[in-house]
């Protein structure tokens, strides 16, 4: 039973999802009979499981919202904008329903309550009309598992005499004399007689006819409610007559049960049962997998890989000639390789879909909230993502919607003024670019008042009054910790959690975020992820001997510094001069133990990283060998947390190196080079 | 002799109930998703001893199937039961004028879709 309600639930994803694609397409102004009936289906669909399990409250619920849309689907009720407002909240309402019962959490009902009180409005509109009254009388009731029926032995017995003729009807629907005196059998001994007055010769018997009847005698404690329920499937296609006589003593002689051998062989042509497999065949698309198992197949591929690599440098040590036998079979494998990894990759991936309908009620309740209207237009929903990354987008995306819709469109007054629609558009579309999957948020709002960002941020002491910034520049200042230009701390978005904390969670993801902004006709976030959070794209370096992988997302650029760029500040701090402006030089290899400082770091790579608070600090090391993807091996339990390291790889010559955490590591490090960093104006003017 | 039950039920939950319900009272069981689906179960499987099948579905409605059901001769004696949240008298009405055997009344209980099986398979 557990596993069922576990599919119920399952499936309740499903059928949400249904409704809002249902209810988004009657939006779009297509409210065919189909589309209707489709969306009348997925709340009938939850209310029928949610009455099986016993869901009270999801079950009323449900049932008000299938008689609103019950009378829409009977014409009874007109869909306006009101209505479809209605029909939407109600969406949300189910599916916070839906995830209650699920999680066993208590229900609220100061969030139904209202959207209830809409669909019983649209209801009571539609009931003037009379004809919305079919699905009135549904009981959510839950009957009694056992239905002990006429075992009561201290019940006193009756003695029914029952007169039961079939009609025509009766056998045409399917129904079978035999079955319903069998079912009486189980109220109480029966004694049956079958009446073939009727019958008439051979030749002149129309099959099709009914022509027997049966005098039942029925000994039972049963009411003769219980008798007319056996017959129930049968009320209206035979002649029952049911009396009780009350002369007859409790102490009924045992009946004679051989009477209830078929009266005549009925036209049962399925009597046989078929020799068919018992086996129940399950008709399903998809087969549900634990993740751990899963992710042990990513983990497989990966050893796969490496393994490959390893042989692959070993086959090209051994000096083969290029068209040898061995080499090109290798190729092949090296190609198998890739399609199994990116395969199992494709196991994890999930469609953006639910993200991007969990989004369109985030705009909904956000524009509602502050009285905009707002319109959501979703692209790329097919596009797949790896189910991690799907999980821990929810929460920057949503703040970056509620940030579009507060701060980034105009209210509408401002919107005609300006010559544009009342109703704001917020375009969220997801698409794959070069290996990653991009996702981009765009609003047709006033676009970033650059005037006030850079005034904000002088106020706040983040950047210098005379500090002289891109747009581009600018426009990052949004993602500096706290950063905010609502006037008022409005209830949707100034929460304190600013666009740093997006861009953190973000990088977190192996992804970069940026943003670009018109003047007047909006703005723009771009997303940029990786497909699988199983393998990474890394620069691998060197220093002090040792070979480490670097994430690429978090390089802001390399450089070769020179003598001329360096300075020194204090006796342990290193500067290097980057574009009038200094950044805090850390030597990869003393962070991490490898060697003492250096003297001269004239000549030496640098990577320069862009941090959380927007500052930047530049890694020194010695040479920049590769720019690839590597595995993500965890580093096991027991080696405990490495200050600075994320995770291990193993490269192509089977060398394990280590995966870099370089914001880890400059934040351990800052403490020592803390003085110089506060100094140094914290902006760079590269991409994020 | 296993009995052979064909539900037929858009909802998978719906159909993983019945099936659960079935096979515990010893029924064998075939699934479809709507009435097109079950139409085609039947052309692969010897004809069930009863059907028990939903009304709202897509492609093709409980009416419909159970239209397209007795209209085949090898069919037309077998018990259709139909599975409904609807318990008003007209939704009966109409499936019973499509050639329903009976009906149940959803949510029900396994025991008494159960005992409306043996009301019609005896």
């Amino acid at each position: 039973m557990a596993e069922i309600r576990a599919s119920f639930f399952i499936e309740c994803e499903e059928l949400l999802e249904a409704l809002q694609d249902g209810l988004q397409t009657m939006l779009d102004g297509t409210h065919d009979g189909e589309t209707v009936n489709t969306v009348f289906r997925a709340v009938h669909s939850i209310k029928g499981g949610a009455g099986a399990f016993g869901l009270d409250d999801l079950v009323s619920f449900a049932h008000s919202f299938e008689t609103a849309l019950d009378a829409l689907r009977a014409g009874t009720l007109a869909l306006g904008d009101a209505a479809l407002k209605t029909f939407f909240q109600g969406a949300d309402v189910l599916s916070d329903l839906v995830r209650e019962a699920r999680d066993g959490t208590a229900h609220d009902p100061a969030g139904s309550g209202p959207v209830l009180a809409a669909l019983d409005m649209l209801i009571g509109a539609a009931a003037v009309d009379g004809r919305a009254d079919d699905a009135m009388d549904f009981q959510p009731a839950m009957i009694a598992l056992d239905l002990d029926l006429g075992d009561d032995a201290t019940a006193a017995e009756h003695l029914y005499r029952i007169r039961f003729r079939p009609a025509a009807m009766l056998y045409a629907s399917g129904n079978e004399p035999l079955h319903l005196l069998r079912a009486l059998r189980e109220l109480g001994p029966v004694r049956t007689r079958c009446i073939e007055d009727d019958l008439p010769p051979l030749d002149a018997l129309d099959p099709e006819q009914a022509c027997l009847a049966w005098d039942i005698e029925l000994a039972a404690a049963a009411g003769e409610a219980d008798i007319r329920e056996v017959f129930e499937f049968v009320d209206g296609l035979c002649d029952l007559e049911i009396h009780e006589d009350e002369s007859m003593p409790a102490a009924t002689p045992p009946p004679d049960l051989t009477a209830l051998t078929p009266p005549a062989a009925p036209e049962q042509t399925t009597g046989a049962g078929p020799a068919m497999s018992a086996t129940p065949t399950t008709p399903r698309a998809t087969v549900r997998v634990d993740l751990d198992r899963i992710d042990r197949l990513v983990n497989l591929v990966g050893e796969i890989v490496i393994n490959q690599a390893m042989l692959s440098q070993s086959v090209e040590a051994a000096g083969l000639p290029p068209n040898s036998p061995v080499r090109s079979g290798l190729e092949e494998f090296l190609q198998l390789t890739r399609d199994i990894q990116d395969s199992v990759m494709m196991i994890r991936a999930q469609p953006v879909k639910s993200l991007f309908q969990r989004m369109s009620r985030i705009v909904r309740e956000a524009s509602a909230a502050i009285g905009k209207e707002v319109r959501l237009h979703t692209e790329g929903e097919a596009t797949e993502i790896d189910k991690t990354v799907i999980e821990r987008l929810a929460d920057p995306l949503t703040h970056m919607i509620r940030n579009a819709v507060d701060h980034g469109l105009e209210q509408a007054e401002a919107r005609s003024a300006a010559g544009k629609p009342r109703e704001g558009d917020i375009f969220l579309s997801a698409f794959h670019r070069s290996g990653r999957v991009v996702i981009e948020l765009r609003d047709d709002g006033a676009g970033i008042d650059r005037d006030k960002v850079f005034r904000k941020a002088v106020e706040r002491g983040l950047i210098e009054a005379e500090a002289r910034l891109s747009d581009g520049e600018i426009d990052n200042l949004l993602f500096l910790p706290g950063f905010s230009t609502a006037d008022a701390i409005s209830a949707l978005s100034g929460r304190g959690v600013g666009m740093d904390v997006v861009r953190t969670a973000i990088q977190a993801l192996g992804g970069r975020i940026s943003i670009a902004s018109e003047r007047g006709q909006g703005t723009t976030f771009t997303i940029s992820l990786p497909l699988t959070l199983a393998v990474l794209d890394g620069m691998v370096i060197t220093v002090a001997g040792e070979t480490l992988v670097v994430p690429l997302s978090a390089i802001h650029e390399t450089l070769a510094v020179t003598q001329a760029e360096l300075r020194a500040f204090g006796p342990a701090t290193q500067l290097i001069a980057l574009r009038e402006r200094f950044v805090p030089l850390l030597d990869l290899g003393a962070e991490l133990g490898y060697r003492t400082p250096l003297d001269d770091y004239a000549g030496s790579a640098v990577l320069v990283i862009g941090r959380e608070d927007g500052s930047t600090a530049a890694l020194a090391v010695d040479t920049i060998e590769d720019q690839r993807q590597v595995v993500i091996k965890g580093l096991q339990d027991s080696y405990g947390r490495v200050p600075g390291i994320a995770a291990a790889t193993i490269l192509g010559d089977g060398q394990i190196a280590l995966i870099l955490d370089p914001l880890d590591l400059i934040s351990t490090a800052t403490g020592r080079t803390r003085p110089a960093a506060a100094l140094v104006p914290a902006m760079t003017g590269t991409a994020l | 002799m296993t009995l052979q039950v064909l539900a037929v039920d858009d909802s998978r939950t719906m159909r993983d109930m019945v099936r659960l319900a079935l096979t515990g009272a010893g029924f064998g069981t075939h699934l479809a998703e709507d009435g097109l689906d079950a139409l085609g179960k039947l052309d692969e499987i010897a004809p069930p001893d009863a059907i028990i099948t939903d009304i709202n579905m897509p492609r093709l409605d409980g009416f419909g199937l159970i239209e397209a059901v007795r209209a085949r001769d090898a069919l037309r004696a077998v018990p259709i039961l139909v599975l409904t949240t609807e318990s008003a008298d007209g939704m009966k009405a109409r499936a019973r004028a499509a050639g329903a055997t009976g009906w149940i009344v959803k949510p029900f209980q396994p025991s008494q879709l159960v005992r409306a099986l043996r009301m019609v398979t005896g």
